[in-house]
């Protein structure tokens, strides 16, 4: 069934008696082409591409839970692609070239809003790392613009300008930046994954990997042995359980991360907006609440859950930013945990198990990875190589000194 | 979280700064044949557990000693505190 305006008037007139549920709910077949791991967002937009544009139609994705469950739906739903890296911009610019045509690719409304991002700056030091940045995101075909402090207030009046330490001296501005409805995004994907033949199999719990002399048959699961000739894992913050699974030691630790949303509110914020004299960024969601969010809390944790010192620092820094965030109550707040990587940049590869593929290490900053990461990593399992984007996000890049290391903090993942 | 640092008492972990695993004590021999592949081991890959961690944490406001923590990563809950040069000095370490 498609969805569309027609649609939805033919169904409003006939009692709304014709939707149907948009995924089915299949037992697993006794083998797969390739079986994903993770009904999140990197695992279905992995499914959708597969079956979508490279013609695989033999795939499962198992979810130990329900399909969008983990990090796609606890994240602050920001899209944008202003990185500085060579390994990483041409990356991020194709994921939001993908997201502009979300939408119509999958048939489905993910909210893509294009609001754009301001990171504002508050030292001439600072302006000059966003004015290399911006030329840097230019170059790799994506937008920026510098602002100075008479544009921004132009555009954001309700900032703390004038602070004593932190004035604002501008920002750079990604206009094609924005938000996405992020549970539209799982589902999206998840409808089109299963119309083009997917199977997703949800409360199916991987606990073994079956590997034979070095090759990878399948995957044990608590529905029983799926066999595969190709397994992809996509499960964030669970990566180190389950590639211990297989026997491998990742470059990643496992952090949790906060998010916070305020009561709903009249529109305040035009655009996604970071600071840039601590960790802090905000955007308002299109039910009122102020989404924000800051530092990950620091340690290796996997309970979705954080703790006060975070909380603190950053209600500190909306304050010191925006100080009419302090008459806004807080709603809701909840933790993720986070795959952090040991340079703060992603990893999409094979793996030395044959037939055993890994996407991983997304740090927090997967939700505007989505669609390239399933892109990519479809392409990776479908021909055996990486996707021209994709190239530099080796799993042995520690070993082989070709770290993607955004920050220059090296190999301490609560500092990314 | 309260870390029950083995000298002070029970202190805020706001008060620490975390380092990560305290298999970072064991530095392997710069001089050894495999000294590349070991420091690769040592400086970038993670056992990551789920459940009982022993981690370093540093009380950068406080005493400055380095501690070892176990703690679960499931739970939060901290069953162990030692100082770090206890811990060192058990596994062999002479400095």
């Amino acid at each position: 069934m498609r969805y569309s305006g027609f649609r939805v008037i033919k169904e409003a007139l006939t009692g709304h008696k014709g939707w149907k549920p948009v995924w089915r709910e299949p037992e697993p077949k006794p083998h797969y082409d390739v079986i994903i791991i993770g009904g999140g967002g990197h695992g279905l937009a992995t499914a959708h591409y597969l079956s979508k544009v490279y013609g695989l139609r033999n795939v499962a994705v198992v979810e130990k839970g329900w399909i969008g469950g983990g990090n796609v739906g606890r994240n602050t739903t920001i899209v944008r692609s202003n990185y500085l890296l060579d390994g990483n911009e041409p990356f991020y610019e194709f994921s939001l070239k993908l997201w502009e045509g979300l939408e119509q690719d999958v048939n489905y409304n993910a909210m893509m809003s294009q609001r754009g991002i301001i990171n504002l700056f508050h030292t001439d030091g600072q302006r000059d790392a966003y004015i290399r940045r911006g030329n840097a995101m230019i170059l790799n075909g994506a937008d920026a613009e510098l602002l100075d402090a008479d544009q921004v207030r132009a555009e954001h009046p309700y900032l703390n300008f004038d602070d004593a330490r932190f004035p604002i001296k501008g920002g750079l501005v990604q206009r094609r930046a924005g938000t996405a409805r992020h549970d539209a995004v799982a589902w999206g994907y998840a409808r089109s994954a299963d119309l083009h033949g997917v199977d997703i199999i949800q409360n199916c719990e991987v606990t073994g990997l079956r590997i034979e002399n070095g090759t990878c048959l399948g995957v044990e699961t608590s529905r029983g042995f799926i066999g595969a000739s190709k397994v992809g894992c996509a499960v964030a913050g669970n990566s180190g359980r389950v590639m211990g699974m297989a026997g491998m030691r990742l470059p990643i630790e496992s952090h949790v991360l906060q998010a916070f949303v305020s009561e709903g509110l009249k529109p305040v914020l035009p655009s996604v907006i970071t600071f840039g004299a601590g960790h802090f960024y905000v955007s308002q969601s299109d039910k009122g609440g102020l989404v924000f969010g800051g530092d990950i809390d620091g340690y290796n944790t996997y309970a979705q859950r954080g703790n006060l010192p975070v909380v603190e620092d950053v209600c500190e820094g909306g304050m010191a930013l925006m100080p009419m965030i302090g008459r806004a109550r807080l709603l809701r707040m909840w933790g993720g945990v986070m795959d952090m990587s040991m340079d703060g940049s992603p990893i999409i590869d094979r793996t030395p198990v044959q037939g055993l593929y890994f996407n991983g290490g997304w740090c927090y900053g997967g939700f505007k990875a989505t669609p390239a990461s399933g892109y990519c990593f479809a392409h990776l399992l479908a021909k055996d190589e990486p996707h021209p984007v994709a190239t530099a996000y080796r799993l042995d890049r520690f070993r082989t000194g070709r770290m993607i290391d955004e920050k220059g903090a090296g190999n301490q993942p609560n500092l990314h | 979280m309260i870390i029950n640092h083995p000298l002070l008492g029970p202190r805020d972990a706001s008060e620490f700064t975390y380092l990560g695993d305290a298999s970072l004590i064991d530095r392997p021999d710069g001089m050894a044949e495999n000294a590349a592949d070991a420091f690769y081991d040592y400086a970038y890959l993670r056992d990551n557990p789920a459940g009982e961690h022993q981690e370093l944490w540093y009380h950068e406001a406080g005493d400055r000693s380095w501690l070892v923590v176990t703690r679960n990563t499931l739970t939060h809950e901290i069953s162990k505190v030692e100082l770090a040069r206890d811990v060192a000095r058990a596994r062999g370490r002479s400095k």
